[in-house]
């Protein structure tokens, strides 16, 4: 208890968390909302098919696709920052073990982005649904069967995008390297993954951590995509095992 | 309870490199150890070792009977400052000692307290980002009494301090050692140890060279010479080489080796002769250190 104050106090005590929260707000609910609009218009073009998987919950959601990057970052900074300015010093003078050092920064910071990941899901999706309403498009309530996980799943993507933040910092200590395999696991690898023959790109649609955590927010079931739990289920070990091997880095290397 | 630092048999390598050779060693409370050495000798890295920062590649050292990760209270058993600047520039001073007090649940009361001790409370607010090296110091020394732990280790902790600084943290350290704490200094220079510490740890290229009082380190390992001033300086030097001295004549001055100022005192006076100046010089602290550790700079300037 007395440890998850003081990283309380690390993370809060900072102008960057606000900063970045401010940025990850502004950024995932106005591209979302942008978003929103873009495909709003695109509506009257769709083929009947098309409008078949119309889903507006997902749709009104793509804030998530840019909110990740954002709070991956602040993520990474809650332990990197530690290392670039050497005040991972003091902290681990002050908990010597590592493991409960890392614990707390983790249940702290997933909080903390829980509760960031729902005031950007909710409110990109009551946005967005105002978006489609005002455009006359088929939009969702979140009374509606399975809306509401959807809602509460794109806030639950981007704290899970948090926490591999805090995996790659803990695991690279350095902040651009950890930066770096987060944008290459999160955008690069899923572009990259469409010029594969096709077997392994649809793998890869279907497997891969993030594109399958996404699902979590798909109301109207995706061919060839895993139910939604289980996707974000897979993104979920995919993090865990990050976070592992960043403790034993953590525990085994020379601070 | 002995809160003694206790090292055995303690190595650090790096590659081929070893860093910490087989250290053995116990820092007993109650006194200032100085811990010298030149730059590289391994001190910081000994200290290092002692706080769990590193793993040792052998042996093991203990802080008050535990290895420091094994500590339940670690800042209220140990207070170490290690690297000043090792502070995130964002954060206040204030903020930064408080995160560090509440891992042991000590709070804003104590960290108002600490930053009274070190004459920081008027810029507690302030982001540790903006202060001097002096001030980085003090905020490091505050951060090592937040727990009044019984162990206090700093690594050459009157860096970048002004005169005013240097005096206090002296003064601070013999403090703490005088309430019957253990406090290990490090430092690269001797004249720094022989104000402040009553024992010495002398470390070369990783090895311990010396583990003992400062006195007897002097008498061991120091040359004594007395100065004398005279005006029959001629006859002077007669009289004390007739009684066995090693003479440097400068004008009327005398240094004189292998003889007590008393001895030489009693001479002139046997023979009558008046003395302007009679004093005994302690070979520099400083000579004393550059032979012992001679032969183990790492980066010395061979001549």
């Amino acid at each position: 208890m007395n440890i998850l104050r003081s990283e309380w106090t690390k993370f809060a005590s900072l102008r960057s968390t606000w900063l970045t929260a401010a940025v990850t707000i502004l950024l995932g609910v106005g591209v979302g909302i942008l978003a929103a609009s873009g495909t709003a218009r695109e509506y009257g073009d769709l083929s009947s098919v098309e409008r078949a998987a119309w889903d507006p919950t997902a749709e009104s959601l793509t804030s998530i696709i840019v909110g990740q990057l954002a709070i991956g970052v602040l993520g990474v900074l809650v332990i990197t920052a530690e290392y670039a300015t050497g005040s991972i010093q003091p902290s681990l003078l002050a908990v010597p073990r590592r493991g409960r050092l890392l614990a707390a920064k983790a249940v702290v910071f997933a909080a903390a982005a829980v509760l960031l990941g729902q005031l950007i899901g909710f409110t990109s999706f009551l946005a967005g649904q105002a978006v489609f309403a005002g455009q006359d498009v088929p939009h969702a309530t979140l009374g509606q069967p399975d809306v509401l996980r959807g809602v509460i799943g794109g806030g639950l993507y981007l704290a899970a995008l948090g926490l591999l933040g805090l995996g790659l910092g803990t695991l690279f200590r350095s902040t651009a390297g950890a930066i770096g395999t987060l944008v290459a696991l999160t955008l690069l690898v899923r572009s990259l993954a469409q010029a594969l023959p096709q077997a392994w790109a649809d793998w890869m649609n279907t497997y891969w951590p993030t594109t399958a955590g996404e699902k979590i927010v798909t109301v109207v079931p995706v061919d060839g995509a895993l139910a939604p739990w289980a996707g974000f289920g897979v993104l979920c070990g995919f993090v865990a095992v990050v976070g592992a091997a960043g403790y034993l880095v953590l525990r085994g290397r020379d601070a | 309870m002995s809160e003694t630092i206790e090292a055995r048999g303690l190595t650090k390598r790096y590659g081929d490199t070893v860093a910490v050779d087989g250290l053995t060693f116990t820092v007993e409370p109650g006194r200032v150890t100085g811990f010298l050495g030149p730059n590289g000798a391994g001190k910081s890295t000994t200290m290092r070792l002692v706080l769990g920062l590193d793993a040792p590649s052998a042996g093991d050292v203990t802080v008050a009977g535990q290895r420091y990760a094994d500590l339940p209270r670690p800042l209220q058993t140990v207070g170490a400052l290690l690297d000043a600047r090792a502070v995130h520039p964002g954060r206040s001073a204030a903020n930064h000692l408080l995160a560090l007090a509440q891992t042991v649940g000590l709070g804003r009361k104590r960290v108002d307290e600490v930053l009274g001790l070190v004459g920081l409370e008027s810029v507690a607010g302030r982001r540790a980002g903006t202060f001097s090296l002096g001030m980085s110091q003090r905020l490091g020394i505050a951060a090592a009494l937040l727990g009044d732990p019984g162990v206090l280790m700093f690594d050459e902790p009157v860096n970048g301090l002004d005169p005013e600084g240097i005096r206090w943290i002296r003064s601070l350290m013999r403090d703490l050692a005088a309430e019957g704490r253990t406090v290990l200094v490090s430092s690269h220079l001797m004249s720094e140890m022989g104000l402040t510490a009553q024992h010495l740890l002398v470390l070369g290229r990783g090895r311990l060279l010396a583990d003992m009082g400062i006195d007897e380190f002097l008498h061991r390992h120091g040359t004594e010479s007395v100065h004398v001033r005279a005006g029959e300086s001629d006859r002077l030097a007669r009289v004390l080489r007739r009684a066995g001295a090693h003479l440097d004549t400068d004008g009327d001055d005398l240094l004189v080796e292998r003889l007590t100022a008393t001895e030489v005192g009693k001479l002139a006076a046997a023979e009558g002769i008046a003395l302007s100046e009679l004093t005994t010089r302690r070979g520099s602290l400083e000579d004393v250190f550059m032979t012992l550790t001679g032969d183990a700079v790492e980066y010395g300037v061979s001549a």
